[in-house]
């Protein structure tokens, strides 16, 4: 059993021991405090064998101190004031660095009062193996105790306490050594103490203590010249007290009242637009604003003005000589705000206010330097916010920002959650439960973000679950791209057939009450079949072709008969046009319609009589159209093919079937629809398309990832649903040139391309013609370079990237010449083939049902606002989508990566090297594409480099001399995926590994 | 910033300079108090002090209050608007207060020999003077004190000790800070038959941790044990020389010198 004692404090004592104070609450009220402290005479000096103080713990100082010292060749040991560790903790930290060291307790009390961040680094520092530290409890030892005087700052308090130390550490000393006869007195070790506060040395000076600035210690020393590099520039803004309760600074300007911006944006004074942030640089930001050709530039925090990624606001653009071009420097802000801390942060105007101020203003100084005229910018700052876009942010807990990591601590904390979003500020939140959810992926909101607070604040909504397990990696997801992903209520459920899946299609006549066959053509005889990608379960397009008696083909498309089950305006129909899409994860899918009729009644399955909509053409060998006609039919499909088994079986030449024979007239169709659509000026683009494996699907534990293959068939279902959606377009724009439901693809404005153009002339010295898609596609396909054959595929992937994106439109509301689809080349176009898991399909169905006189229009697709309004959201439902399975494919290339890394370790080849294209490059590092993994990822540099913007270079020092990395270099890159130290996301780091190894830079 | 100060620092150091296992300091005060007051205590664990004044046993004011085979046992707590750093004023109905002379009723009970006294009633007034955590540890401790000194036959000392667990370490005699802080037991022993008479915990605990703390607390039941024992000696010894110096009127300046 342990020792329980009785501490005795002699009530004498009680104005040392007792402290009294008065503070503020949160709530502003003013509470008195009263704390007692017990001193002690057994806190240990740590100095090897001092006959004063044995402890249990092992003296870590040596008994002669350092002798290594110029100035001190008697022996010294280092003691440190608070001001050194807040300024100079990269010397500290240095390997180089280490002579013995006192730490006393006021100093760090008082550096984790300034900063928790460094106050963690500190604690590390002083744990740390290879460091002599020794932490001296002064406060508690009766000697060094020392209480604040009448009108002195605590700032003073805290110098004086430590000079008080120090004075101690050199009498102990001298005391427990006494001079031993008949020896020659050995001059004592002295304790020295570093302060950069002129005032405090001379005081320290004329109570006889050694005291020096760090500047001069470190000059001193023996590795002078590689640690006086360390120091960190001694700052104008010289050491300043504490100002423990100045009023609150207002860091942000306030916004302009709501009438004003109006006015203003509809004088043309002021404009409105979304607010995008940089995801490389969180100083940046811009906003799109019609006025102006190139979007508005934001630079810096002011200018910011507290704006959250897609909040619409209102911006003042600047004079045109301020105009910019946007920083090519990563600025990260976990790197830049690292020591920023949670609780005082912006709240009081502390000068770690205006250390992460200067820093920042050093950033931005340093990037608008020595730009190209074309490449300037309108630049301005947000004077209001029109509408906030706040919703619930997936985030991780900073855990450095922690007061206690213990879970059993039951106390508030506040904390810094930072989102996964790169593109999103650190919010800042109180919770008592900090601790156990570090790790965790947790949902917090914004609730404000004042003018005194440098960052938002928030408040935690709930967990997820761990970091990195899958099922809160794929609700955090869901969750971040704001997919709806609920399971279907009871309503909704309601509107399905009541026979569930027993539903069949009724026979033909009398037994069909609900009249199912009216109208409907009977294709239940010719011989169609489907092509999909392998364990595809929501089969929506079949297809078939026959030779007619005058040479020409027969030729069709079946869709399955979406809205022949999903009726206009009833539960399910809302449902469907809230979601707009279907949602597909690597390992899970998000429906946009139950299940049942996804996977099952609308599903074309083989040997299954199945409700469709069928577009059948005559074509001439050629492909040239005679005549089409659209119909609702009943089809039965022959075969459910995945595109390999369509590949094989069509190059099978000892297959003579009807269905062979049929898959090849559609081949060879489709072979010359494909030629008349490049003939036309269709893109062919690249988009890096990565396919994952998994294990089983159970585990879902992926294997490995690779790059998607492409068959003829799939080419073959694609020229086929395409000339279908053509179509079908012409034919509802004709019967509804008010409300038809289309899709366009805009011609991208010229000055996107610009950067791409003049990349590829400079570094290749090839030119891009970008006046039409034609003349676009036929330049790319020149854009070869006969060493590398991927090149083409990176410069079509970036070719792609200054594109617009595709969005559903209303006839009626725009233009007619602007109907054009630009990838596509082709004058209309729509969206008819997947209306099991598009919502703009269901109402294409529709529109044609109508158009043919099969059923009247729903009199919600004859107002164009609803259309519209309905368009609106799968437009964005389908953007949030695509990112989400982008977002997915990313997070299990990550894991897979994890996993070839940990199985390249355990055989012993060390890391992951894949093959790089360099796509970008920055002022302080490159962006590189893997196209093996599909994934790009960020190299940055410490160390300087050279960087040539002119010609998109950076040179980089090495041992074998300067080497130079252009846009479109192929490099070789290490993959790791580490997790990050503070927010626990894994992370994809990449390193050079040739022509530089970039690791020791 | 409460937050801000560490419960247990590396140094093993609690925020007001204790070890753990140190308990604060303790001092006892059995010098009449009240008017009338057949015992008192005063007690400080601390910054916490808490006043107690016996009455009885004695005639119930109310009839229907008594029981024909024991005394009654009355307790009424009050905390001074000032004893907590924010000002508050407590009623008598309020929550917390029923609930801690409640705790303490069912505590005292059964240690006080009640049947010895049928029809009666014994009064225990208590007065929180200073709150700075271990209020409850304080009441009880103060109450045995304030008993023993009115005379009142008990079976036992009941000593109570608060334990906190800080991650894995166990801490002894919280503050008011380390309270808020920490998951914390209150125990009372009686240290004689080392019978746990009162558990009370009103936080999360781990079960492993619980028994960790649950004994060690007992433990040190026993050393409060140990100074409450010296303080009702000494005062008895001072009674009893205060007793043998009537009529011998040289001896009276003595008594005063030993008033402490």
């Amino acid at each position: 059993m342990v020792e329980i004692t009785i501490r005795k404090r002699p009530q004498t004592e009680a104005v040392v021991t007792q402290r009294k104070f008065f503070k503020k609450t949160a709530r502003g009220k003013v509470v008195k405090v009263l704390r007692e402290r017990y001193l002690r005479d057994d806190v240990a000096c740590g100095i090897e064998g001092c006959r004063e103080c044995s402890t249990t713990i092992p003296e870590l100082l040596p008994f002669t101190g350092s002798l290594e010292h110029q100035l001190f060749p008697n022996g010294h040991y280092i003691l440190p004031d608070t001001n050194v560790f807040l300024a100079q903790m990269d010397l500290i930290e240095s390997s180089l660095f280490n002579p013995p060291m006192i730490l006393l307790q006021t100093v760090i009390e008082e550096v984790r009062h300034r900063s928790l961040p460094l106050y963690n680094r500190l604690k590390a520092l002083s744990k740390s193996e290879d460091k002599q530290i020794w932490v001296f409890y002064n406060e508690y030892r009766s000697e060094t105790a020392i209480i604040r005087e009448e009108a002195e700052t605590p700032n003073d308090r805290n110098d004086r306490g430590i000079r008080n130390a120090t004075a101690w550490y050199n009498t102990h000393i001298s005391l427990t050594r006494p001079p031993i006869r008949g020896q020659t007195q050995v001059p004592h070790p002295r304790v020295v103490l570093i302060t950069e506060d002129a005032a405090n040395r001379q005081k320290a000076e004329q109570s006889g203590i050694t005291s020096i600035s760090v500047r001069k210690y470190v000059e001193g020393m023996k590795n002078a010249n590689q640690l006086l590099d360390l120091l960190s520039a001694e700052g104008s803004q010289g050491i300043e007290p504490t100002k423990a309760a100045v009023g609150r600074q207002v860091l942000y300007p306030n916004y302009l009242p709501t009438s004003t911006l109006l006015a203003g944006v509809k004088a043309g004074a002021l404009h409105q637009g979304h607010f995008n942030a940089n995801q490389y640089n969180y100083l940046e930001g811009s906003v799109p604003v019609p006025a102006f050709a190139k979007p508005v530039l934001l630079v810096g925090r002011e200018n910011m003005n507290r704006a959250v990624q897609g909040d619409i606001v209102v911006v003042e653009v600047f004079a045109e000589k301020e105009w910019k071009a946007p920083a090519d420097e990563v600025v990260d802000q976990e790197a830049t705000l690292k020591n920023d801390d949670a609780e005082d942060s912006g709240e009081e105007g502390d000068e770690n206010g205006e250390e992460v101020f200067a820093k920042e203003s050093r950033v931005l100084s340093g990037s608008s330097s020595q730009k190209v005229s074309s490449e300037r910018q309108p630049t301005g700052r947000i004077v209001g916010v029109i509408k906030r876009n706040w919703r619930a942010y997936v985030c991780h807990i900073d855990s450095t920002s922690l007061t206690s990591t213990l879970t059993t601590s039951l106390s508030t904390q506040t904390v810094f959650a930072t989102p996964v979003s790169r593109l999103l500020p650190r919010i800042r939140l109180r919770t008592r439960q900090a601790p156990t959810l570090l790790n965790q992926k947790i949902l917090v909101t914004i609730d404000r973000w004042d003018s005194t607070s440098r960052y938002p604040e928030g408040h935690f909504v709930r967990a997820l679950g761990r970091v990195e397990s899958k099922e809160a990696e794929q609700e955090s997801l869901l969750l971040e791209f704001e997919v709806p992903y609920r399971p279907f209520g009871k309503a909704i459920l309601d509107c399905l057939p009541p026979e569930g899946d027993q539903w069949v299609v009724p026979p033909k006549g009398e037994l069909d009450v609900q009249n199912i066959w009216r109208d409907r053509e009977d294709l239940r005889d010719v011989i169609v079949c489907s092509i999909d990608p392998p364990n595809c379960q929501d089969i929506d397009d079949a297809l078939h072709a026959r030779l007619l008696p005058n040479g020409n083909i027969e030729a069709g498309v079946h869709i399955a008969d979406v809205s022949h089950f999903v009726l206009p305006d009833n539960p399910m129909d809302t449902e469907a046009a809230a979601r707009g899409t279907t949602v597909y994860l690597v390992d899970n899918r998000i429906d946009m319609l139950p299940s049942l009729l996804g996977t099952n009644l609308c599903s074309l399955r083989p040997f299954v009589e199945r409700l469709a909509f069928s577009s059948i053409w005559e074509l001439t060998p050629d492909a040239d159209i005679v005549s089409v006609r659209f119909t609702k039919s009943v089809i039965k499909s022959n075969a459910a093919f995945t595109y390999e088994e369509a590949q094989l079986r069509k190059d099978d030449p000892n297959l003579q079937d009807e269905l062979t024979v049929s898959i090849r007239l559609l081949n060879s169709l489709a072979i010359k629809l494909k030629e008349k659509r490049m003939a036309a000026g269709a893109l062919n683009l690249a988009s890096p398309e990565v396919k994952i494996h998994l294990d089983s699907a159970e585990s879902s534990d992926p294997i490995d990832v690779e790059q998607k293959e492409l068959r003829e068939t799939n080419s073959l279902v694609e020229e086929f649903m395409l000339l279908a959606n053509i179509s079908v377009a012409r034919q509802i724009e004709a019967s509804f040139p008010q409300t038809a439901v289309l899709r366009r693809h805009l011609p991208p404005p010229k000055s996107n391309f610009e950067k791409l153009q003049d990349i590829l002339r400079k570094t290749k010295g090839l030119s891009l013609d970008v006046s039409s898609s034609g003349a676009l596609a036929a330049s790319l396909d020149k854009c070869i370079d006969p060493s590398e054959p991927a090149f083409n595929t990176l410069v079509r992937i970036m070719a792609t990237r200054c594109m617009l994106s595709a969005e559903y439109f209303s006839s009626g509301s725009v233009a007619k010449d602007t109907f054009g689809h630009y990838g596509l080349a082709s004058e209309i176009y729509t969206h008819f083939t997947s209306p099991i898991r598009r919502y703009a399909d269901v109402l294409v169905h529709r529109q044609l049902s109508a158009a043919i006189g099969f059923t009247p229009l729903h009199a919600t697709l004859h107002s164009k606002s609803h259309v519209e309004r309905v368009l609106d959201v799968v437009n964005r439902r389908h953007r949030m989508a695509q990112m989400a399975g982008r977002a997915s494919v990313e997070f299990y290339v990550g894991l897979a990566l994890k996993g070839r890394g940990e199985a390249a370790k355990a055989r012993g080849e060390g890391e992951v090297k894949e093959e790089a294209y360099v796509i970008r490059t920055f002022r302080n590092g490159v962006g590189v594409f893997v196209s093996k993994l599909g994934i790009e990822g960020l190299v940055t540099f410490k160390r300087d480099t050279q960087f040539d913007a002119e010609n998109y270079t950076i040179t980089v020092p090495s041992a074998k001399g300067d080497v130079k990395i252009s846009v479109f270099d192929q490099v070789v890159v290490r993959i790791e995926v580490e997790k990050d130290k503070n927010t626990q996301r894994g992370k994809v780091k990449m390193t050079l590994v040739e022509p530089v190894d970039s690791s020791a830079l | 910033m409460s937050s801000r100060i560490e419960i247990l620092n590396d140094g093993g150091y609690r925020s007001d300079g204790r070890r753990q296992y140190e308990l604060r300091t303790l001092t006892i005060d059995l010098s009449p108090q009240g008017s009338g007051a057949d015992g008192s205590a005063s007690l400080t664990h601390g910054l916490t002090q808490v006043s107690v004044c016996v009455f009885g046993p004695r005639e119930a004011k109310m009839r229907s209050q008594t029981f024909h085979d024991r005394a009654n046992v009355n307790i009424e707590v009050s905390i001074a608007a000032f004893s907590a750093s924010e000002r508050r004023r407590r009623g008598k109905g309020d929550k917390r207060i029923l609930e801690l002379s409640h705790t303490l009723k069912s505590t005292f009970e059964p240690v006080i020999q009640t049947s010895l006294y049928p029809r009666s009633q014994i009064d225990i007034y208590i007065q929180v003077l200073q709150q700075d955590g271990g209020l409850l540890q304080a009441c009880i401790n103060a109450t045995t004190l304030a008993l023993a000194n009115a005379g009142i036959p008990l079976y036992d000392f009941v000593c109570a000790v608060t334990g906190g667990v800080h991650s894995t370490s166990l801490l002894l005699d919280l503050t008011l800070l380390e309270e808020n802080d920490l998951p914390n037991v209150t125990v009372a022993v009686m240290p004689r038959s080392g019978k746990v008479t009162l558990v009370n915990m009103e936080t999360r605990l781990h079960v492993d941790r619980f028994e960790e703390i649950f004994r060690l607390a007992g433990e040190a039941g026993k050393v409060i044990h140990g100074e409450m024992k010296k303080a009702v000696r000494d005062r008895t010894e001072q009674l009893v020389g205060a007793m043998q110096s009537i009529g011998r009127p040289l001896a009276g300046a003595d008594a005063v010198d030993n008033e402490y």
